[in-house]
């Protein structure tokens, strides 16, 4: 059992989703945080002063699959949410040991 | 004998003189001007310098331009408007001060009439005390973030009094700067000048904000500056359309070159960083249109159509500079731009209309241009206004800071509650609660 963190671009969240669903995943977890990488510093101009901003929005998915599904996953997040430009985000995978149900009590392969 | 007493009779009510008998029109234009002129403050000015402001602080902000209004229009009923408007009962007084005569409205009666118009003296009252109010409210954006909402409370209490109501009888209550023939229309010197260099030395009295220059402090809405600003506008109609004192085509003219002014200047300002930054901004397009309302007001109803096109872009292009680069070689945080916009856009409009207003002594004051044609001495009498003012503002903003800080034993909040946000640490609120 994996799991898959994607950090991406804000706007690419429906596209990447929409195309996760269409291999099977139906479930994740999906935050907005904020954080740069070699994207760092944009500006905004106020009244001609000009702010440089380092911390750029982003959205985070998070979610758990099966050992054969990383790949699939990973390939697809990776097309979809690619613009080619600067900032388009990272994938993380890492092992899970445990997974529950909390509705019906379900473990591991059964629960994801 | 009977027929010519009957006609005597008759003949009588038209003898009457205007100003003896109450006009219904007159009167209604000026309460409403006084209803739009108010609504600038609590909400135009409020909600363009609260958009501007960080999310921490903005309740703060929008809390001290409320306050200067409430506080500003009591200390007008109290004193101010008998200082600003009273007779001295000496000549040389009465150069500089009205006097006390009507404290707390004393010595007025509510079937007086205005000596400005054929409407009552106590609509006169408020509708200039709604000018008292914006005027000192406009030197909060200076400050905001960073001063004791104590100290900003009591400054405004003062300075109403003592620096505000001295500098309208001085230029229209019937001081010197009146008899000399100074031209101020809607309080270009009087309300914009006089708060914009107010907020300038608040700002530099205060000092800067912790973190200016190093930390961005973005504003929390334009969109909220973008509406104080159409509100703003929408009030002007009164602030300059009232000024003619009466429902006429004074006020018509002011209507036209205050909507002209306003619209170029905001077009000039999009412009402006169109061309420099590349980028026009919602906020640039906000304050060219807040530049070109103050410079139109010294001269809303003494310039023609020409005239207004001219203040408006030229008044917009002076406050850009003043905002984007006189600003940034001083270094002064003058954190909403009051001295930027309205101390310059309002000098400015103060000096051009000797040059601007047009010779038609229907329109005119009393003064060099109105008598002779003689715009360089139009000049003269309006610099010498500004000088005045600007000296007096200067020296009475200092005074009155001073004591205030002195009866609230200091004027900035400490480090941890600059830091916290004044929202929380002074008024334990929070803008937005989920």
């Amino acid at each position: 059992m994996k799991k898959i963190e994607a950090i991406i671009k804000p706007f690419k969240l429906e596209d990447v989703k929409d195309a996760l669903a269409e291999i099977g995943i139906t479930g994740m977890t999906v935050s907005e945080v904020k954080g740069y990488g070699s994207q760092k510093g944009h500006s905004e101009l106020y009244r001609g002063a000009e702010y440089v901003v380092d911390f750029l929005p982003k959205i985070k998915m998070e979610m758990i699959v099966s050992g054969d599904m990383v790949d699939k996953v990973t390939s697809t997040i990776v097309e979809t949410a690619r613009t080619g430009k600067i900032g388009d985000g990272k994938i993380f995978v890492s092992d899970i040991e445990k997974i529950i149900r909390i509705r019906t009590g379900e473990e591991d392969s059964e629960a994801i | 004998m009977k027929k010519w007493l009957i006609a005597l009779m008759l003949a009588l009510p038209s003898l009457a003189l205007a100003e003896d008998v109450l006009d219904t029109g007159d009167t209604a234009w000026m309460m409403i001007s006084t209803a739009l002129v108010l609504l600038m403050t609590p909400a135009g000015l409020a909600l363009f310098y609260g958009g501007m402001t960080r999310s921490k602080n903005v309740l703060n902000t929008y809390a001290m331009v409320f306050g200067a209004f409430v506080v500003g229009f009591i200390m007008w009923i109290i004193a101010g408007y008998s200082i600003a408007f009273g007779t001295a009962e000496s000549a040389a007084v009465n150069k500089v001060i009205g006097g006390f005569g009507n404290l707390f409205l004393s010595n007025i009666k509510w079937t007086d009439l205005s000596s400005m118009g054929a409407f009552p003296d106590f609509v006169f009252v408020v509708f200039q005390g709604t000018f008292a109010a914006i005027t000192v409210a406009i030197a909060s954006g200076s400050v905001i973030e960073r001063i004791k909402f104590s100290t900003w409370l009591v400054f405004v209490a003062i300075w109403t009094v003592a620096v505000y109501a001295p500098i309208v009888h001085l230029v229209w209550g019937g001081g010197f700067l009146f008899d000399e023939g100074a031209l101020d229309f809607a309080g270009g010197t009087v309300v914009h000048m006089n708060g914009g260099l107010a907020g300038l030395v608040l700002a530099v009295l205060v000092g800067k904000r912790t973190g200016f220059n190093k930390v961005a402090m973005k504003p929390m809405s334009v969109m909220l500056t973008a509406l104080g600003a159409a509100i703003l506008w929408f009030g002007w109609y009164g602030f300059n359309g009232g000024s003619a004192f009466g429902a006429n085509a004074i006020a018509g003219l002011a209507f036209l070159t205050t909507t002209i002014a306003t619209a170029m200047a905001a077009i000039t300002w999009m412009a402006a960083e169109w061309f420099i930054y590349k980028k026009p901004t919602l906020l640039g397009l906000a304050s060219g249109a807040v530049a070109g309302l103050v410079a139109i007001t010294p001269a809303a109803g003494f310039v023609d159509v020409t005239g207004a096109f001219i203040l408006g872009i030229v008044g917009s292009l002076f406050a850009f500079w003043g905002v984007t680069v006189l600003k940034k070689k001083l270094g002064y945080d003058d954190s909403l731009d009051a001295f930027g916009i309205h101390f310059l856009a309002g000098l400015f409009g103060a000096l051009a209309t000797a040059f601007l207003a047009v010779k038609d002594n229907d329109l005119l004051w009393d003064g060099p241009l109105k008598e002779s044609g003689d715009r360089i001495g139009q000049f003269m009498v309006q610099l010498e206004s500004v000088v005045v003012v600007g000296l007096f503002t200067l020296v009475g903003t200092v005074v009155v800071y001073y004591i205030a800080t002195a009866l609230t034993g200091g004027a900035r909040v400490d480090e941890e509650c600059e830091t916290m946000g004044l929202d929380e640490s002074v008024h334990g609120e929070k803008y937005m609660n989920s």
